[in-house]
């Protein structure tokens, strides 16, 4: 079961829910958690893991070889992310709009634009108490955050073959990097608060997650501020509400600390129970 | 000389274009030749990425060694631009073209990256 814990808007509590349930989940089955919120993966500092493996992340962009260009031009005409240029006797590759197709490279008449790897950041795997937990880092001045994200997928397909539960932490937004985090997800928690804003935002992350096919719940943080739009909202588009937290100030201060909330709040951890008992209905399993 | 203007059509009297990688059309005048010619830029239009410097190889293209603008070129394009030898002037974007020329031959446009 791939459980990707989303949200339109940030701050909502992705991060949050998602230590939380992995932690609670934990007790009684193998888990893994994702931070797949490369460009700021926070996470890992609500847990205390032990680092199992760190691994460089790269991906492929051309490089001009100026000594084996006619200067035909062909890489730039048919770069569609228009990342190669031929501005006169040059040939300028602007490696943060390249997407790594390879298609310069591989259809260069005289292989002027071998592919050469780029650095991306860091992938870190953690060990914890049954939890495999992995985050991945993007390194300042990297643009894209998708090929992090789709080789760190890559990487626990590979690596923590044996978790039956996988919980993702995801970026906020309703852009590429959520498509990707999202897209081979079995199901989508949509985190959002009882604001306007929440509410608004919500509502985009639904029709995104509904162009995907994907099953959708949703969770409530922090119910007390705001109105009771976001309950109308789901009641009215069949969005089931997993769980709805209250709005606690023992949570901003637990948080603020960097401390685990499931096991010191009450309200939580009966949140926690009913999103697992949901998920477990769900199939359970695999 | 040739100047180039991003604008939003293909005479003198047109509205100048504040966009750089996305602007409509890009008039050259041949300050030698005293010849305006344009180039239709409205293809970029579907594309999600990369406008800027696409259409600054054009401006390399027609050998263009003044581009007056609106609000200047966004990072890529200025790195594409970076390549060649290009004097950049912005603010004319709420100009017509000719008052945007006129602006920029008493100097009144300030120099862009």
């Amino acid at each position: 079961m791939k459980l990707a814990i989303a949200s339109g808007k940030g701050g909502t509590g992705k991060t949050t829910l998602a230590v939380n349930l992995a932690l609670y989940a934990a007790a009684t089955r193998r888990v893994a958690l994702l931070d797949l919120d490369v460009e700021e993966p926070n996470s890992g500092i609500f847990l205390k893991g032990k680092l199992k493996r760190e691994k460089q992340l790269f991906r492929a962009v051309p490089e001009w070889k100026k000594e084996a260009c006619i200067l035909c031009g062909k890489c730039s005409e048919l770069c569609r992310f228009n990342a190669v240029l031929k501005l006169g006797k040059h040939i300028l590759v602007m490696p943060e709009l390249c997407h790594s197709c390879y298609a310069c490279s591989e259809l260069c008449p005289e292989n002027a634009l071998p592919m050469t790897q780029k650095s991306l950041g860091f992938l870190r795997h953690y060990e914890q108490d049954g939890l495999d937990f992995v985050e991945s880092k993007m390194e300042i001045g990297v643009e894209m955050a998708t090929p992090l994200i789709e080789q760190t997928l890559a990487y626990a397909e590979a690596e923590i073959a044996g978790a039956d539960l996988q919980i993702r932490d995801c970026p906020p937004g309703t852009s590429c990097s959520v498509i990707n985090a999202t897209r081979d997800a079995d199901f989508a928690l949509l985190v959002t608060e009882p604001t306007p804003f929440g509410l608004h935002d919500l509502s985009l992350a639904v029709e995104t997650m509904r162009h995907l096919d994907k099953p959708i719940a949703v969770a409530v943080n922090r119910v007390g501020i705001g109105n009771d739009d976001v309950f109308r909202y789901c009641e009215a588009e069949g969005i089931p509400v997993w769980a709805s937290f209250p709005h606690d100030r023992r949570v901003a201060e637990l948080y603020s600390r960097g401390e685990t909330l499931y096991d010191k709040v009450d309200s939580i951890r009966t949140g926690m129970d009913a999103i697992h008992t949901q998920i477990s209905s769900l199939g359970g399993g695999k | 000389m040739i100047i180039a203007f991003t604008s939003k059509g293909t005479d003198w009297d047109s509205k100048m274009d504040p966009r750089f990688g996305r602007t409509d059309y890009i008039l050259f005048y041949n300050e030698d030749t005293q010849e305006l010619s344009h180039l239709d830029n409205r293809e970029v239009a579907d594309q999600a990425h990369g406008v800027g410097p696409k259409t600054a190889q054009k401006l390399f293209e027609r050998g263009a060694q003044v581009l007056i603008t609106g609000n200047g070129p966004g990072g890529n394009a200025a790195e594409a631009l970076k390549q060649m030898e290009l004097k950049i002037f912005v603010g004319a974007g709420e100009m017509t073209v000719r008052e945007a020329y006129e602006a920029y031959q008493r100097g009144q446009l300030a120099q862009g990256a």
